[in-house]
């Protein structure tokens, strides 16, 4: 539909335009002598051109969005029986291949028996349906447009003040467009509580924020063995939490150094090489890194671990070097390691641009006192950047346990609880995507899990980010 | 003053000077880490491109075979060639001008046909569509080696790789090495990898529908994300009245702009797939997702952009008469283009890279062929990488390093425009 209309918006716009200027042209060259039209002939066309295109569009937007879910609720509550009596999974993709075979394409599934009979004439009904919400938009669209068209025709005249109404609008416009970042907020907010609160249906969150056991296997059939579903999201809790705090181990120190390293002793040849390069760290995929961690920073660590197991096994630690030679490509540590490297750029520019803040001043004064430059970093600089260096280092914790991709390539999926770095461990957007990923029903209590992890996860991170944006804020305004 | 120091209090002097050699000794050692941890963060930028690239140039030459067929009448069924199996009709004529007998089974005959890639079927059989007079003559095609062959050929499985861990029998590289040597075998830049779909056949898997995905996907989050992204920055930074709703959109981008992009991902399915029915593992549902997420970049660095225009320009513009629209559109604005250009492109190649949203939508299945419009399943560069790093074949481990140094290409040219574009248009009040 949209791209039907669209074209055809653009048309009775441009011609809006053209007639609302000619219109006012005319009218204003009938005034007589020494009165003078308040705005210039294209402002009486824009006048005119914003009439006709924004209840139009206004008309179609709400048209989109909402035909999707009205030509579903249609085509749901008049279906015959026996696709009412499917499961709810089954029945949309029943849906979903009458749509296909009534627009003329082959449906997805072959439909055995009763239900291949009903296909096609569900198929009908559903290219009807849909033809008839289309055509329906289109042509509110169009008499939204012939409305609008209507009422800025009978307002053009000499007096009307065109260009003030039409930088209202734009006003108006540019206010829409900021809004929708908190539109976005609420879409997340609720698309999120929506969903989980219908996982704590199923599951008590109690269960859920304390239980220690995560097997999310829900049985599908009733007769199915072995898939209790455990949701006890502790074991992820502690996954993340680990991985979060060995990415911070190598992101903290060797980000902060480089920062200081740049800002205070490095020559303007040598930032300008270091800083591109940071810059190009900084812009590489995250599925990259997971790529290098799985397939060589997970190898080489094995390995490494394994052989210093074989040198222990037979002496006195011999347990441990049997363990260690049981180590895995896929531990904590890999994944972890590989997300403080995807860090460092994150963690230096932000410290780079607090170390930076800094006043020279302060730095001058320490020289004078004859303190050296490290004794001036560590003395004078650090103390005075640490507030918002405690900042940065909150935002890279909430941008690791925020990251998916690494994990979900390098640290395994066994929900352990477990400190141990060289364990595989699992973490909150692993399982995320582990539900939502592959088949399975949409309203079962595992892929509503997703979503109960997903509102755990933006709490915790928009926590992290509040409390990290308000110690870099005040703290930057302390010498403005 | 030393020389005074020591001579009137030479403990004291010896001990100043200990301190002292103490404190250059720190300094050193202090400067020693910075040069280390910038050495850190260098060595793994290289160390990943390094290893990436080794592990994928070999992906972007291939192995051709030339074999000639005899286009047996008896096999091939002229109302129905593509039914044919050609790659076993091929390798029972080679085992057969090799002069070996194959047992019932066809034993050797299966084994020789495993280092026939399926494309050798398809062109057999459009060459007999195209002329079904060929039936009863020799012809010779040429076709990719399978990915197993290729990998032989490249010296990546060897007769002393373990034999759990190859596919190719001492027998088969026998075979391989015999074709070799009698000069059947061509080495070549592979073009497939560049002009076909994905494949669940290594040989054959290309990046261009992962590509045509990619850019389609981009081009609706432009189209969403740029004026949308722009007109808030505008409305925030120069028509604002400072008051409680505009501080409430100004928190709330800078938190969005912290949210994990799973979340996005989640909104995405629960927005988009499940309430509003638009098409799951579409270029438009992942361009609207990752609008959604470079919104918040895009108008955080439009406004840094607008903030860096001189008030003088404004109070100009409205000086003459020009009203505080005309001012921002005539004057402002088009003085920090580059600047908004700059962040917008930096943050469509975050968009690009991005993956985890993807997953959730659906753009890990597996879509052969290339899309043709938003609204069908495609794939995405970044997903590629996922999907095949996941494939068991190991070929498919050199060509997820090409697809990503095919993404990482695409990111470091958006990179260098956005440098470029501010170093050209760089302006200094």
């Amino acid at each position: 539909m949209i791209w039907l209309v669209l074209p055809l918006i653009a048309v009775l716009a441009v011609l809006a335009y053209l007639a609302g200027r000619g219109a006012a042209q005319r009218r204003a060259a009938a005034l007589a002598g020494g009165e003078k039209a308040h705005s210039r002939p294209q402002q009486h066309g824009y006048y005119a051109l914003i009439w006709v295109a924004v209840p139009a569009l206004v008309v179609t937007i709400i048209a989109g969005v909402f035909s999707g879910p009205v030509a579903h609720n249609l085509l749901a509550a008049d279906a015959p029986q026996i696709v009412q009596d499917l499961e709810p999974f089954r029945r949309e993709a029943f849906f979903n291949d009458a749509r296909l075979t009534g627009e003329g394409q082959r449906a997805f599934q072959v439909w055995h028996g009763e239900l291949g009979e009903v296909l096609n004439a569900e198929a009908a009904r559903s290219h009807r349906v849909h033809q008839t919400l289309t055509w329906g938009g289109v042509l509110a669209a169009i008499l939204a447009a012939a409305m609008g068209g209507l009422f800025a025709f009978s307002q053009i005249r000499p007096s009307l003040r065109a260009r003030n109404r039409v930088e209202g609008w734009i006003g108006g416009l540019l206010f829409a467009c900021s809004a929708v970042a908190i539109l976005t907020t609420v879409g997340i907010v609720f698309s999120l509580l929506w969903d989980s609160l219908r996982f704590f249906q199923a599951v008590p969150v109690t269960d859920f924020l304390f239980g220690t056991q995560w097997s999310p296997q829900i049985a599908i059939r009733a007769d199915q063995v072995g898939s209790s579903g455990a949701f006890g999201a502790v074991p992820l809790f502690a996954g993340t939490f680990l991985i979060m705090l060995i990415a911070m181990v190598v992101a903290a120190p060797v980000g902060l150094f480089s920062a200081i390293y740049l800002s205070e002793y490095a020559s303007a040849v040598s930032r300008g090489v270091v800083k591109p390069v940071l810059e190009i760290l900084a812009g590489v995929p995250t599925v990259v890194y997971g790529f290098f961690a799985a397939l060589t920073v997970g190898p080489a660590f094995r390995e490494f671990f394994n052989g210093i197991g074989a040198m222990l096994v037979g002496g006195p630690l011999d347990g441990m070097g049997q363990y260690l030679l049981l180590v895995q490509n896929q531990m904590a540590l890999v994944a972890g390691a590989v997300m403080g490297i995807m860090l460092i750029p994150f963690v230096s520019s932000l410290s780079d641009d607090i170390i930076n803040a800094v006043p020279q001043s302060l730095r001058d004064g320490s020289y004078a006192m004859g303190a050296t430059k490290s004794e001036t970093v560590k003395r004078v600089l650090l103390p005075a950047a640490l507030p918002g260096i405690a900042g940065a280092l909150l935002l890279a914790m909430s941008r690791a346990i925020g990251e998916t991709m690494i994990v979900t390539m390098a640290a395994g999926l066994a929900a352990n609880l477990t400190l141990n770095p060289l364990d595989t461990v699992t973490t909150v957007t692993v399982q995320i995507v582990t539900l939502l990923t592959g088949d399975q029903e949409f309203d079962s209590p595992k892929t509503l899990a997703a979503f109960g992890l997903g509102l755990t996860l933006f709490l915790v991170t928009l926590l992290l980010n509040i409390v990290a944006q308000r110690i870099v804020q005040t703290y930057r305004e302390q010498y403005d | 003053m030393w020389a005074r120091l020591a001579a009137e209090d030479p403990a004291r002097a010896a001990r100043l000077q200990k301190g002292l050699k103490a404190r250059y000794a720190r300094e050193t050692r202090f400067k020693l880490y910075g040069v280390l941890a910038v050495a850190v963060a260098v060595g793994f930028l290289l160390l990943l491109l390094g290893r990436i690239i080794e592990q994928g140039h070999t992906a972007f030459y291939s192995n051709q075979m030339t074999v000639s067929v005899y286009m047996d009448p008896a096999r091939i069924d002229r109302a129905y060639p593509q039914g044919t199996n050609f790659q076993q009709m091929v390798a029972q004529q080679q085992l057969t001008r090799l002069g070996e007998t194959d047992d019932e089974q066809g034993t050797k005959a299966t084994a020789y046909r495993q280092l026939l890639s399926s494309e050798l079927k398809f062109r057999a059989a459009d060459l007999i569509r195209n002329d079904p007079s060929l039936i009863g003559k020799t012809v010779t095609i040429t076709a990719p080696v399978s990915d197993e062959a290729d990998l032989y050929y490249k010296g990546e499985v060897t007769r002393e790789t373990a034999a759990d861990q190859r596919r190719v029998s001492d027998q088969q590289m026998a075979w391989l090495d015999e074709l070799k040597r009698e000069g059947h075998v061509s080495t070549s830049f592979n073009t497939q990898l560049f002009t076909n779909g994905d494949s669940t056949e290594p040989e054959l898997a290309g990046v261009l529908g992962a590509v045509v995905g990619s850019a389609l996907m981009l081009l609706v989050t432009a189209c969403i994300a740029i004026p949308l992204g722009v007109g808030a920055a505008v409305y925030l930074e120069e028509f604002s009245k400072k008051g409680r709703i505009t501080d409430l959109i100004e928190v709330n981008i800078n938190n969005l702009a912290a949210v994990p992009s799973i979340v996005y991902g989640l909104l995405g399915v629960a927005l988009f797939i499940n309430w509003m029915h638009l098409p799951r593992s579409s270029p438009l549902v992942g361009g609207l997702v990752l609008a959604l997420m470079a919104l918040p970049t895009i108008i955080i660095a439009t406004r840094s952009a607008l903030k860096a225009v001189p008030p003088s320009i404004r109070e100009a513009a409205l000086a003459m008469g020009a009203s505080r629209t005309q001012t921002v559109f005539h004057h402002v604005l088009p003085l920090a283009m580059p600047g908004v250009m700059t962040g917008t492109i930096i943050s469509m190649a975050h968009a690009l890279g991005e993956t985890a949203p993807l997953l959730l939508i659906g753009m890990v299945s597996f879509v052969p062929g290339i899309p043709g419009a938003v609204d069908e399943p495609a794939g995405a560069l970044p997903s590629l990488v996922y999907i095949w790093e996941n494939a068991s074949e190991r070929a498919f481990h050199e060509r997820t390093a090409a697809a990503i140094l095919v993404l990482l290409a695409f990111m470091i040219v958006m990179n260098a425009a956005a440098i470029l574009l501010r170093r050209r248009f760089e302006r200094r009040w």
